[in-house]
């Protein structure tokens, strides 16, 4: 997914800092934007779960963002989340106390500018608690909640937070589930969205609409009802 | 589980579809078993089907482009490669009736376009390939190697195709000058290419419904790229610059008894009459010129719900003319629809399984039942009398002892297969169809 928020950001024009924990393996995506798009692309090292070094992080940049995305997840299995704490620890720290850390660091630097805008991939799975994944969904739910927050914090300061919620999406994530076919977007919608919702000023998006009233439908089943569903 | 199949939605398999996105995700799925590679679907039939299929298309980045060569992974598509080098001055050195191809799918078919007779198919133009084995080992071959040779036009089943380098075409602007011909029967067309062997492009529209004196009637058209002193003053200005196209679609599946002899035959005439008003020459875009059906999404289900079938075969020189003439007449009598097919001039033969051999070829698609069925039989049997084969990235149903007989070549590949241990590890429906 990140590769094509990347993709979707050069193709408009926009110069790319790519982070990941092992940069040497974007080298071919730093070489594919530039080939493609023929914008700036640089690399750097960084680790959600190390939020001890998320401030020089953000001061090491060779120039702080005017929009920054954090793509950064992690499932895990369910059966393994529910029966060892550190695995369910490790899904909460990577969808919600990592983001959230580097987030905060980068508000700061755009609130200090008095610019930008932040962008956050949370889940429809954080919108309900569902026996299959509620372990990630909590972390979601947590992550989402903070984006709120943080939104509504900045709103103030002229730095603008975009929450993502993408619904299925063909990635690593989700390969070899069965998913729907209407409900499971290309990677490509989900970047092409962003861009719009960055330029729009969008609060919280639904890559596919039906996803709006897929989860309506969801938040209100009635809990005696919900509780006994398989979903 | 995934029911899957070619761009002609026949024949289904159920398979199993990993998609890679990265070196590591092929080798991981090459050693779950017996997998055959698949790019975006574009081959007809069952080439890139099968119980276990690796979805190449995650594998998408452009690494470089130097001196004109761009070196891209396989899952990269040919329109990716057109929008973002076009407006830089350079252009596909071949390419097929779609652009919605990948590399990976244009390397293993070795496919040709309207420049076959002049430029030679797809795989003259690539400099290397990196390909995956079945021990996960990454080769790098070029033109010259005997395993080069084998994986052009081997149809995925010699192994991966991970990178290549494709050296592309400059051109000077986006538009082709056209100058099309009206061929009143079959000699005429065939006259009217071999006079015309130094036009860059050739290609003819032909007319599978006509019968008697009109048999092979065709509409001609040949094409060169545009240099700006062909242009007016406002696309000279920005000669890559081209009016974008409202894409059509066929809103719903059209049942099977929408396209008769009389809607076709009535299409058809149709379009014979406007082409022969309109003879001469004229500057279309590139789009039009090389896609006119990508404008119309969806279009193979005007082909109605069970799918469609093409046949595309290739004569030799000499048995040519008898030979179209005995197809066309068989497929008019047949009454079945086929839609304006395709007849072109192709070159020599390069490569050691590739389709393609100096000749004509001549490409038509039928509604999937059993009378199509039949009448491709028929044209198999004329194929093999003529000394003619088919087009693997186009058929989904041709008998083992068709292609046997028709390419001698399918023996050796099938044994060269076995002796690399190659047979264990990439396997289509097509493949165990044909025993190779
Ligand atoms: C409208 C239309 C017009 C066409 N016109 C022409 C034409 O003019 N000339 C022509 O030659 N063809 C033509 N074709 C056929 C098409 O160009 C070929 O079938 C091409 O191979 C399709 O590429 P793909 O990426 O869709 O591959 P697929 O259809 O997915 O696969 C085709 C073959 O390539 C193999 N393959 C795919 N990726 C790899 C890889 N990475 N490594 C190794 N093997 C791989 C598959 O195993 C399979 O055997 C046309 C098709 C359509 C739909
Ligand atoms: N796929 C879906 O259906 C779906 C639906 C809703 C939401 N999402 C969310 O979308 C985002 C992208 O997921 P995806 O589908 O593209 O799956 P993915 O391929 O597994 O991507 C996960 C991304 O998170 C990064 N990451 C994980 N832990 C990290 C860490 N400690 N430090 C730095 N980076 C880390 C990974 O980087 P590396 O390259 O370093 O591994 C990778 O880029 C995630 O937040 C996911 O939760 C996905």
């Amino acid at each position: 997914m990140a590769r094509a928020i990347a993709r979707a950001f050069a193709g408009a024009g926009h110069p790319v800092q790519l982070a990941a924990r092992d940069p040497a393996r974007l080298e071919a995506d730093k070489a594919d934007l530039e080939t493609r798009f023929g914008v700036e692309v640089s690399l750097h090292e960084f680790d959600a779960l190390d939020t001890d070094s998320h401030a020089a992080f953000v001061g090491g940049l060779p120039d702080l963002p005017d929009i920054a995305v954090c793509v950064v997840g992690y499932m895990g299995e369910q059966s393994e989340n529910i029966a060892d704490a550190r695995a369910a620890a490790r899904v909460l720290r990577s969808n919600l106390e990592g983001p959230a850390s580097i987030l905060e660091r980068l508000a700061a630097a755009m609130s200090a500018r008095g610019s930008g805008t932040l962008v956050g991939i949370s889940s429809v799975a954080g919108d309900r608690g569902r026996a299959s994944n509620y372990v990630y969904g909590a972390a979601k739910a947590g992550f989402t909640a903070y984006l709120s927050g943080l939104r509504n914090r900045l709103s103030a300061e002229n730095v603008h937070v975009v929450t993502v919620l993408p619904g299925f999406v063909r990635t690593a994530m989700t390969e070899g589930m069965d998913l729907p076919e209407r409900l499971t977007a290309e990677p490509e919608e989900v970047g092409a969205a962003i861009v719009q919702a960055v330029k729009k000023r969008r609060n919280i998006i639904y890559v596919r609409p039906i996803w709006r009233l897929v989860m309506a439908v969801i938040r209100n089943i009635p809990e005696p009802i919900f509780k006994k569903t398989k979903l | 589980m995934t029911q899957l199949s070619g761009w002609g939605r026949y024949p289904r398999v159920e398979a199993d579809i990993v998609r890679a996105r990265s070196e590591a995700d092929v080798a991981a799925a090459i050693e779950g078993g017996a997998l055959i590679p698949r790019g975006n679907g574009r081959s007809y039939g069952d080439s890139a089907i099968g119980p276990k299929v690796l979805d190449m298309r995650g594998l998408d980045r452009m690494i470089s482009f130097e001196d004109g060569v761009l070196v891209a992974e396989a899952g990269v598509l040919l329109s990716d490669i057109v929008q973002t080098f076009l407006p830089r001055g350079w252009f596909l050195p071949v390419t097929p009736g779609t652009r919605f191809v990948t590399l990976g799918g244009a390397i293993a078919a070795d496919v040709h376009g309207k420049n076959h007779h002049l430029d030679g198919s797809f795989c003259d133009f690539v400099d290397w390939a990196e390909v995956m084995g079945p021990d996960g080992t990454v080769t790098r071959l070029a033109p010259g190697d005997d395993a080069f040779d084998w994986l052009r036009g081997g149809m995925g089943l010699t192994g991966i195709v991970l990178r290549a380098a494709l050296r592309l075409r400059p051109v000077e602007s986006g538009w082709i000058v056209q100058d099309s011909v009206a061929a009143k029967d079959l000699d005429a067309a065939i006259d009217g290419f071999e006079a015309r062997l130094d036009a860059p492009y050739a290609v003819a529209w032909i007319d599978g419904l006509a019968t008697g004196d009109q048999l092979g009637r065709s509409i001609l058209l040949f094409g060169r790229h545009a240099t700006p002193d062909d242009l007016s003053a406002d696309r000279r200005a920005r000669p890559f610059a081209i009016p974008r196209r409202r894409k059509l679609s066929v809103p719903v599946t059209l049942p099977g008894v929408a396209l008769n002899r009389v809607t076709v035959g009535a299409f058809n005439a149709a379009y014979y009459a406007r082409g022969a008003a309109r003879a001469g020459r004229q500057i279309v875009d590139w789009d039009r010129y090389f896609y006119p059906l990508d404008a119309i999404g969806d279009w193979t289900r005007i082909y109605g719900p069970k799918g469609f079938l093409q046949f595309q075969c290739v004569l030799p020189l000499e048995t040519s003319r008898d030979g179209l003439r005995a197809a066309l007449t068989k497929i008019a009598a047949s009454g079945q629809a086929s839609f304006l097919s395709v007849l072109k001039r192709m070159g020599p033969q390069n490569g050691r399984f590739s389709f393609p051999f100096e000749g004509y070829t001549l490409a038509l698609d039928f509604p999937v039942n059993d009378r199509s069925l039949a009448l491709m039989h028929a044209l198999d049997e004329i194929t093999l009398a003529h000394g003619g084969r088919l087009y693997l990235a186009k058929d989904a149903r041709m008998p083992a002892e068709v292609l046997a007989k028709a390419d001698p070549r399918a023996a050796d590949f099938a044994s060269y297969r076995r002796e690399a241990g190659l047979s264990a590890a990439f396997a289509s429906a097509q493949s165990e169809r044909l025993g190779l």
